[in-house]
């Protein structure tokens, strides 16, 4: 059925509010927070929004009859008020699977949070959640590797892995730290990490880190008995560089690297991942920057989202805050998006900020992160909260015991295997974290004295970006 | 006053993954364990190595893994009878899951010298 051209500007709700679409299971869905200039209609921001993400611009265009329009335009199919607040809403729009390259979260990302959040009709935008659709999930790789071939390769079972960033994060000469990470490691830590400012600077060029740490990984092995590891950063200037770090550290035998996805971006982090999964290596994935872009209640991007894209992209564990330390992030919202991580299906479930039923398939898991500002004494919380699919890290909470790293490392282990333990034989751990904690320290010196140390630290403050519930 | 270091040193073990930070469990904490596992589904399973290979990926099954097996006590009469005929060997309990192709649970029950 052709159509005539009729130039000059329409509203966009004309042609992309469309509230008696029904969603196909091969569209990716999205969910915005709107906040509008006063008087806009939502439903014009709305059909605005799902117009500059997908096929719309501000005016009437010839050639947009050379091609079915009504085929490849994104509308929005529901609007829903925000509990709790007036001025916002939330737009639920629908992208035909076509939009998007396969394989592609660059173009995914490209679409939806591209041009549309720069637009003087909003004040402000935030994507919420995406839906993506099994169709789509399919073209991705994912996780080199996975959950269970992970625990398979470092023979881990059975309880939470535990590692710890090495500090001070700059100015150690490789020598001095691989020192570090040989400490960490022989006093029972699974894996050390390099920090994420380390990349190859004046004072640690990265052959020489890479050199020393190999030798500290061995030697911690032998002497343990036990499999290790240390995620070697090879987040550089180029891709380039990257690979030739990361083809350094399968060289020296490393069972595992490190990228930064959002500072190093999409594409390098998707190819790193594909690298890993050809070598046989484990890809450890940090987030710096994330917090400039989700912590705002109103704008930016939700991190369930971000968490969703590098599950696509690529990475076998990721940073996903710890709730009870130093960084922000609320226990629901947490557990929300660490399901999408590791399940296989995750259910629509408000309660937990997720606005879909998310269906991922065959995609392997990703191990969940818990690491800033935490320390022995939450170790029962970290363990209830995170299960064991997790990597519980302490930096300063290793390093600074006063006997030194290794004696550091020791008391979380101690620490970590008693409430595993405990939790086994039914008992409550955050209930009774304190009894847990001091039993196991008759048995530890070492975690007796880590008990001493930290026992007054908190990180007490009101999360700034909360759940939408009516108050 | 005489000169006291608060530091103490630590002294590296040698250890054999999960639970090897803790001292050896007594009877009931590993029925505890036992328990654990299979209230959770999985299968048990036993495997033994001479100390000599312990970081191998491949310990001996003791017979086969014991699917859907319910029953702590065979489970505790299997760990004893493994250890019996190999007194040398560690001997581990693993809760095989076979949803995940995994294992919910693993550690060394007894320790070959």
């Amino acid at each position: 059925m052709s159509k005539k051209y009729d130039a000059g500007v329409k509203e966009y709700r004309d042609t992309y509010w469309t509230p008696d679409y029904v969603p196909l299971d091969t569209d990716l869905l999205a969910c915005f927070k709107c906040t509008g200039q006063e008087g806009v209609p939502k439903e014009e921001v709305a059909a605005a929004v799902a117009a500059e993400s997908s096929t719309g611009t501000w005016s009437t265009v010839w050639s947009e009859l050379l091609t079915d329009l009504d085929f490849y335009k994104g509308r929005c199919y529901r609007i829903e008020d925000v509990p709790g607040d007036k001025e916002s809403f939330y737009a639920f729009i629908a992208y035909p699977l076509d939009l998007f390259e396969e394989g592609s979260i660059t173009n995914v990302l490209t679409s939806l949070v591209g041009n549309v959040f720069g637009f003087k009709a909003l004040r402000h935008l935030r994507l919420e959640d995406i839906r993506f659709p099994l169709a789509f999930i399919k073209t991705c790789m994912g996780p080199p590797n996975g959950i269970q071939v992970e625990r398979d390769r470092m023979n881990k079972y059975g309880r939470p892995l535990l590692g710890c960033t090495i500090k001070p994060k700059l100015g150690l000469s490789g020598k001095n730290y691989g020192r570090v990470v040989y400490e960490c490691l022989r006093g029972g830590l699974d894996f050390t990490k390099d920090d994420e400012n380390i990349n190859s600077q004046p004072f640690q060029r990265w052959q020489n880190r890479f050199e020393f740490v190999a030798e500290a990984v061995k030697s911690a092995q032998e002497e343990t008995g036990e499999k290790k590891g240390h995620y070697l950063n090879c987040t550089a200037a180029t891709p380039e560089e990257m690979y030739e770090r990361a083809e350094f550290a399968k060289e020296l035998g490393q069972p595992i690297i490190m990228h930064d996805y959002i500072t190093g971006g999409f594409t390098a982090n998707t190819g790193l991942a594909k690298w890993c999964r050809k070598n046989g290596m484990l890809l450890h994935i940090h987030r710096a920057m994330h917090a400039v872009i989700d912590r705002h209640p109103k704008h930016g991007i939700h991190f369930r989202v971000l968490a969703k894209c590098l599950r696509l992209s690529g990475g076998d564990q990721l940073h996903t805050g710890t709730v009870v330390g130093k960084l922000e992030g609320d226990r629901q919202t947490t557990l929300g998006y660490i399901d999408q991580l590791r399940e296989s299906f995750v259910p629509e479930d408000r309660t937990r900020g997720n606005f879909f039923d998310q269906d991922w398939g065959s995609m392997g898991g990703v191990f969940a992160v818990a690491s800033g500002g935490i320390h022995v004494w939450h170790m029962p919380a970290l363990v209830a909260i995170f299960g064991d699919d997790s990597v519980l890290q302490f930096g300063g909470g290793t390093h600074g015991h006063p006997w030194g790293s290794a004696a550091g490392a020791a008391a979380n282990r101690v620490a970590l295997e008693a409430c595993v333990k405990a939790r086994n034989a039914g008992r409550e751990i955050e209930k009774e974290s304190r009894e847990i904690l001091t039993e196991a320290a008759k048995h530890s010196p070492e975690l007796a004295i880590a008990l001493e140390t930290w026992k007054e630290i908190k990180f007490e403050f009101d999360t700034v970006d909360k759940l939408d519930v009516a108050v | 006053m005489p000169f006291q270091s608060t530091v103490g040193d630590y002294q590296t073990v040698a250890t054999l993954e999960t639970f090897g930070f803790l001292p050896p469990f007594t009877q009931d904490e590993i029925y505890d364990q036992i328990a654990y596992i299979i209230a959770q589904g999985w299968s048990p399973l036993i495997e033994h190595v001479h100390p000599s290979r312990s970081m191998a990926t491949y310990w001996s099954y003791w017979k086969l893994p014991f699917f859907g097996e319910k029953d702590l006590g065979v489970i505790v009469s299997e760990l004893e009878a493994c250890h019996r005929a190999y007194p040398d060997h560690h001997v581990r309990l693993v809760g095989y899951d076979a949803y995940t192709q995994s294992q919910g649970a693993c550690f060394v029950v007894f320790e070959g010298r």
